[in-house]
């Protein structure tokens, strides 16, 4: 994994962590690597990858079952979505809101880019699919 | 962990290495101690070890002095040196000849590090080439499972696939009893896995600090153009300024060890006021 510069590691971490689990990578239910195999892969301090652990846990997306490891969570998946729904309705609608009012864009302009780009994607999933 | 009070050392009594030096680490860490050549980080290594004695002060592993060598001292140590030294021995002599030494000692764990660095377990380290006979002796260290382990630049000599598993080693030994210090030149070697870094210069160790900390404290940045900015450190080129700036909005940048280095060795004073701030 290479790091970007512009966020802690532990962050990295714990958003490439929420994106496997996701794209179902790795499932609900199912236990996770463990910190000294994540820490061993990534080539970084054990305390860092314990750190993105920890924040995943207090957001309930990974448990730890006493003794056992840890665990993704049953709802892991719809925790994440609902916090990256909140961060992205606090900090990243706002600058594209000021940006299509700056660019005199309407929302139904863009309605009818998003029907197209949902189509569109919606085609490729298909294909995906087909290809399994 | 490590207790250094009030060091005073030097080679000899007219030019002191450390005046009054104070350090103390703790178990769990992964330290990285920075110095320029000459500054005394081999010799401060050595007084941890029990390989050079205080002229004043102390050097203590869980509360015990180091320079009386006892036994239940040294067995809680493993030091590796820069220079290293090896018998004309296979690995497997090696461990039969030198294992006793340390209680915690794992055959199992060494032939697995040794795979690991792709040193050859029957070959006779003193043929090897130098890379090969560190990395024989840092699986000896690994496996030696000391509460201390102070390795002396263990990076140099390495080749990069070497590094590279150097590095997932060092992730996969420290625990939370474990506590190791790496004096290093090569930063870029090992900066995801310090999570303390220390600086010795001038007879001290004027930084003692988390790199979560040094990141709260001070922003590392590239600019075109500083002007506006109050810079606490800056280094120009044809394309712009690498800078060190006061951290003030707590946003997140990467720290640039050798930047930071090189402030401090410049004798930038505002820069260690900053670290040492709380």
């Amino acid at each position: 994994m290479d790091f970007k510069e512009n966020e802690p590691i532990y962050l990295q971490i714990a958003g490439a962590v929420s994106e496997n689990i996701l794209t179902g990578k790795w499932p609900a239910g199912e236990k996770i690597t463990s910190i000294r195999d994540l820490a061993i892969e990534l080539e970084v301090n054990p305390n860092t990858v314990n750190r993105a652990y920890e924040l995943l846990q207090n957001q309930e997306v990974i448990i730890n079952k006493r003794g056992m490891g840890l665990f993704v969570a049953a709802d892991g998946a719809a925790k994440i979505k609902a916090i990256r729904k909140e961060r992205f309705m606090q900090q990243e609608l706002p600058d594209f809101f000021r940006n299509i009012q700056l660019l005199d864009i309407e929302l139904d302009d863009l309605q009818q880019v998003y029907q197209q780009f949902k189509k569109d994607n919606q085609l490729q999933k298909d294909a995906g699919h087909e290809n399994q | 962990m490590v207790e250094i009070k009030n060091l005073s050392f030097g080679y000899n009594r007219q030019a002191l290495l450390f005046k009054d030096l104070n350090l103390a680490l703790q178990q769990g860490h992964i330290y990285g101690l920075l110095g320029k050549n000459g500054a005394g980080k081999s010799t401060l290594l050595k007084n941890m070890a029990g390989l050079a004695y205080p002229q004043k002060g102390s050097c203590l592993l869980k509360g015990l002095s180091v320079s009386g060598r006892p036994v239940s001292v040294l067995e809680q140590i493993y030091f590796l040196a820069e220079d290293i030294y090896v018998p004309s021995f296979t690995p497997a002599q090696y461990v039969a000849n030198t294992a006793g030494f340390y209680p915690k000692f794992s055959k199992s764990d060494f032939y697995i590090y040794l795979k690991a660095l792709d040193v050859d377990e029957n070959a006779v380290m003193d043929k090897q080439s130098f890379g090969q006979q560190k990395k024989a002796m840092i699986a000896f260290g690994l496996a030696t499972n000391t509460g201390l382990l102070v390795m002396d630049e263990p990076t140099n000599g390495l080749d990069i696939p070497s590094k590279v598993q150097f590095r997932k080693l060092i992730a996969s030994v420290l625990t939370d009893e474990r506590c190791i210090v790496i004096s290093t030149h090569q930063v870029r070697d090992l900066d995801s896995l310090i999570d303390t870094l220390l600086v010795l210069h001038e007879k001290e160790i004027v930084v003692n600090l988390p790199m979560d900390e040094v990141v709260e404290k001070l922003t590392f940045g590239f600019y075109a153009d500083t002007e506006g900015l109050k810079p606490v450190y800056e280094e120009k080129d044809m394309r712009g300024t690498n800078a060190i700036l006061q951290n003030t909005s707590g946003r997140f940048s990467k720290v640039d060890l050798e930047l930071l280095f090189n402030a401090i060795i410049s004798g930038n004073k505002k820069i260690v006021e900053l670290l040492k701030a709380s």
